[in-house]
């Protein structure tokens, strides 16, 4: 830390934290958006905005010095999301007379707050004295307690807007809320057994061990761990369940619920719920890197390691070494856009699923999935302290595997037959049926 | 005890008035308001800064479990409950004033009275925390109900198995 | 915390407690009265709390065996709390439950009128 920050009142030195946290999301909402845009037409065979900040400079203007003249600038639509901003803010403001005024103007407010909050115990690069804004010993228990308040933006603006579409988005928000956080409870928790820290600085530290403790050239990404892969599988269906984005957006299905929970905000109001989602995306996207990738280094090697081994590499692995270090927070923000690509990936492909399927795989598939994964950590501990490693992690793979296989067993003995679920055959309507022909008397069996 | 010293305006005070200033203002609101859906807003408020007020006692494991058990899960199913009731016809749930209003208040003044006059004027001089620092780190916390309150431990996660079994029942139209 | 006395964490868990009775007591929504309960439970972990955290019973002992501090026993009064968190949220889910089954049987959820005890 240096001098000039440690003498500054904790306060103030709290304040810079924040700020220095707070202010990339801010700043990155609007190319998270344009990123969106850009890539899901890309996927859907678009062109997308790529207007919006082409400068094309006249060829005769009598102001525009000479080198310019004629001369074109491409930003690739980069602005879009700017100029979406000033229309959003321009717009008029419309609050229908009906609703329920105090909590619908709230409810907005209490959408953004999840998400700037959630990284307060998030480490984004390795300077202790700048990060993260509190390194507490509770910082994975913050990041389930905060994700639980996001259901209360979309819960109350469903009620205020006194609408029953609005209602029902919020109902379902809720209900697909507390559904997921379990999940995503017990994926941290499987994580945080592991590691036998809440710290996220210390999870984060705890990444940078030998690979399975026999690599020491590799590090021991969580998911490079058996269980740490499923974790990190369920920590991440979760988190798009979380932030209401497609595959699970039913909150706000456009053609069940006409966008559900925001049907009656305009403007400004609707512009914080958009950003309070994108916020959470990327947040999100920092945790996920934080507990499951390795945090803010940019390869799983440990280069400390090699530069002691083989004194020899000492100008590559100083080098590289140098890069991890000085790098992180660029590294930490690649991490994010990588799972937001994840996202938006998701969305251009998957169709939304309907509520039951929903409900059943959160409750049916993942809760009892991490909760397996709990269990197989546990024997991983204890394998890995009595014999060694190695043997930890076979044993992991064998439980888990047995676990699985047992889970799937029991799970069709006691299911009901699938002919239950059998898709129904459609029917066109206004199709004339053939008329079957009359069947000859004499093949009716005779009634007994 | 050492005798009592006039009680000095310190930062942790002003702090800690505040937070209970407005907690108890959303206790109040709770009450007072007509509307269930306020209520629970309300009380959510208080259970939010309740855990504020756990950060402030050191207690930041008990702090951060309140915010998820109540605020993040009991206050939601209120919340949920009540959108539901409202979904069957508005109006349900408002209430008018009513004649037991005024008792039930003065009722309430005296107990608040009675009991604090009692109890609080001795604890002023108690101004010193003797618990150490970390005595709710999560570590101390887990370490204490996993050794010496693991029975009672093991007893509350089967009422919550019958919790669970008893709400399904009650909640499930056919069986 | 220091400065701020015991009784001050004391008078607001009493102020909650008695919001809570005299909700329990005037507001006929029994969504309202659980609300009340839940404040004044909450009320009770707050003094829990408060007395676990300045262990104001137990400083003659304290000053006697320093190595009380770090031992389980002063841990009680944060268990407490955990246990009656655990029966709240058990005691919401059937609680509501119930709210739910009369509202499916009578429509009308009101206090006053549900007096039958026969559902």
């Amino acid at each position: 830390m240096p001098e000039w920050f440690a003498n500054l009142p904790p306060v103030v030195q709290a304040l810079i934290r924040v700020l220095i946290f707070v202010l990339p999301v801010l700043l990155l909402v609007p190319g998270a958006i344009w990123y969106e845009r850009r890539l899901l037409s890309w996927a859907q065979d678009r062109i997308g905005p790529n207007r919006v900040g082409n400068i094309t400079f006249s060829r005769r203007g009598k102001y525009i010095p000479s080198f310019l003249k004629g001369k074109k600038f491409h930003l690739f639509g980069l602005i879009q999301p700017i100029a979406d901003g000033i229309k959003l803010f321009m717009k008029e403001d419309i609050t229908p007379t009906a609703v329920d005024r105090p909590i619908y103007f709230i409810a907005p407010a209490l959408a953004l707050f999840p998400a700037f909050t959630l990284g307060a115990t998030i480490p984004w690069g390795p300077f202790t004295w700048l990060t993260p804004v509190a390194d507490v010993n509770i910082g994975i228990l913050w990041i389930i307690a905060v994700s639980s308040l996001g259901v209360y933006g979309v819960v109350l603006s469903g009620y205020a807007s006194n609408n029953k579409y609005s209602l029902l988005g919020g109902l379902r928000a809720s209900a697909q809320l507390i559904s997921y956080e379990l999940g995503m409870g017990m994926a941290l928790a499987c994580i945080v057994m592991a590691t036998g820290s809440l710290r996220p600085t210390d999870i984060v530290a705890a990444q940078q061990e030998p690979l399975w403790g026999v690599v020491p050239a590799l590090a021991n990404w969580n998911i490079f761990t058996p269980y740490g892969f499923i974790a990190a599988i369920i920590f991440f269906i979760c988190m798009v369940a979380e932030t209401n984005r497609a595959p699970f957006d039913l909150p706000e299905a456009e053609n069940e619920l006409v966008a559900g929970y925001h049907t009656e905000y305009s403007s400004m109001k609707f512009a914080v719920f958009f950003m309070g989602e994108y916020a959470a995306m990327m947040v999100y996207g920092g945790i996920l890197a934080t507990v499951f990738f390795g945090g803010y280094h940019l390869l799983p090697v440990r280069w400390d390691w090699i530069i002691q081994q083989y004194p020899a590499s000492n100008f590559i692995a100083g080098f590289f070494r140098d890069v991890d270090y000085w790098l992180s927070p660029l590294t930490f923000i690649f991490k994010g856009v990588l799972v937001l690509t994840a996202y938006i990936w998701l969305r251009a492909t998957m169709p939304r699923l309907r509520y039951d399927q929903l409900m059943a795989l959160g409750w049916k598939t993942l809760l009892p999935l991490a909760t397996t994964n709990l269990i197989v950590v546990a024997l991983w501990i204890v394998a890995a302290r009595v014999y060694g490693p190695p043997v930890g992690i076979l044993s992991a793979v064998v439980a888990f595997a047995i676990l699985y296989g047992l889970w799937r067993g029991l799970d069709k003995a006691f299911s009901p037959p699938k002919a239950f679920l059998a898709p129904r055959s459609i029917t066109l309507v206004n199709v004339p049926k053939p008329t079957p022909a009359p069947a000859p008397e004499s093949e009716v069996a005779p009634s007994a | 005890m050492e005798t009592s010293a006039p009680l000095a305006i310190t930062p942790e005070l002003l702090l800690f008035g505040g937070i209970a200033t407005a907690a108890a203002m959303a206790a109040v609101g709770v009450v007072a308001f007509n509307n269930a859906v306020r209520s629970a807003l309300c009380l959510v408020i208080n259970f939010f800064l309740l855990a504020f007020i756990y950060f402030t006692l050191q207690a930041e494991t008990l702090g951060i479990i309140q915010i998820v058990v109540y605020t993040g899960a009991i206050m939601v199913l209120f919340l949920f409950v009540i959108m539901l009731l409202n979904l069957g016809g508005s109006g349900l749930l408002q209430q008018k004033g009513d004649k037991r209003m005024p008792v039930a208040i003065a009722l309430g003044v005296v107990l608040f009275g009675l009991i604090a006059s009692q109890l609080l004027p001795g604890l002023m001089s108690v101004t010193k925390p003797l618990a150490p620092d970390n005595f709710g780190a999560p570590q101390n916390v887990g370490r204490a109900l996993f050794t010496q309150y693991v029975i009672p431990f093991e007893a509350v996660s089967v009422l919550l198995l019958v919790g669970i079994v008893g709400s399904i029942l009650l909640a499930k139209r056919r069986i | 915390m220091n400065g701020v006395p015991l009784a001050a964490y004391l008078a607001l868990g009493l102020f909650m407690f008695t919001a809570g009775v005299v909700g329990v007591v005037i507001r006929r929504s029994p969504i309202v009265i659980f609300m009340c309960i839940e404040l004044m439970l909450n009320a009770v972990n707050l003094t829990f709390l408060a007395f676990a955290r300045y262990q104001f019973s137990t400083a003659p002992a304290l000053a006697q065996n320093p190595e009380l501090a770090t031992s389980n026993s002063i841990m009680g009064g944060q268990m407490m709390v955990i246990f009656v968190m655990a029966v709240a949220a058990a005691e919401v889910a059937v609680g509501l439950g119930i709210i739910m089954a009369i509202f499916r049987l009578r429509q009308n959820i009101d206090v006053d009128e549900l007096n039958l005890l026969k559902g």
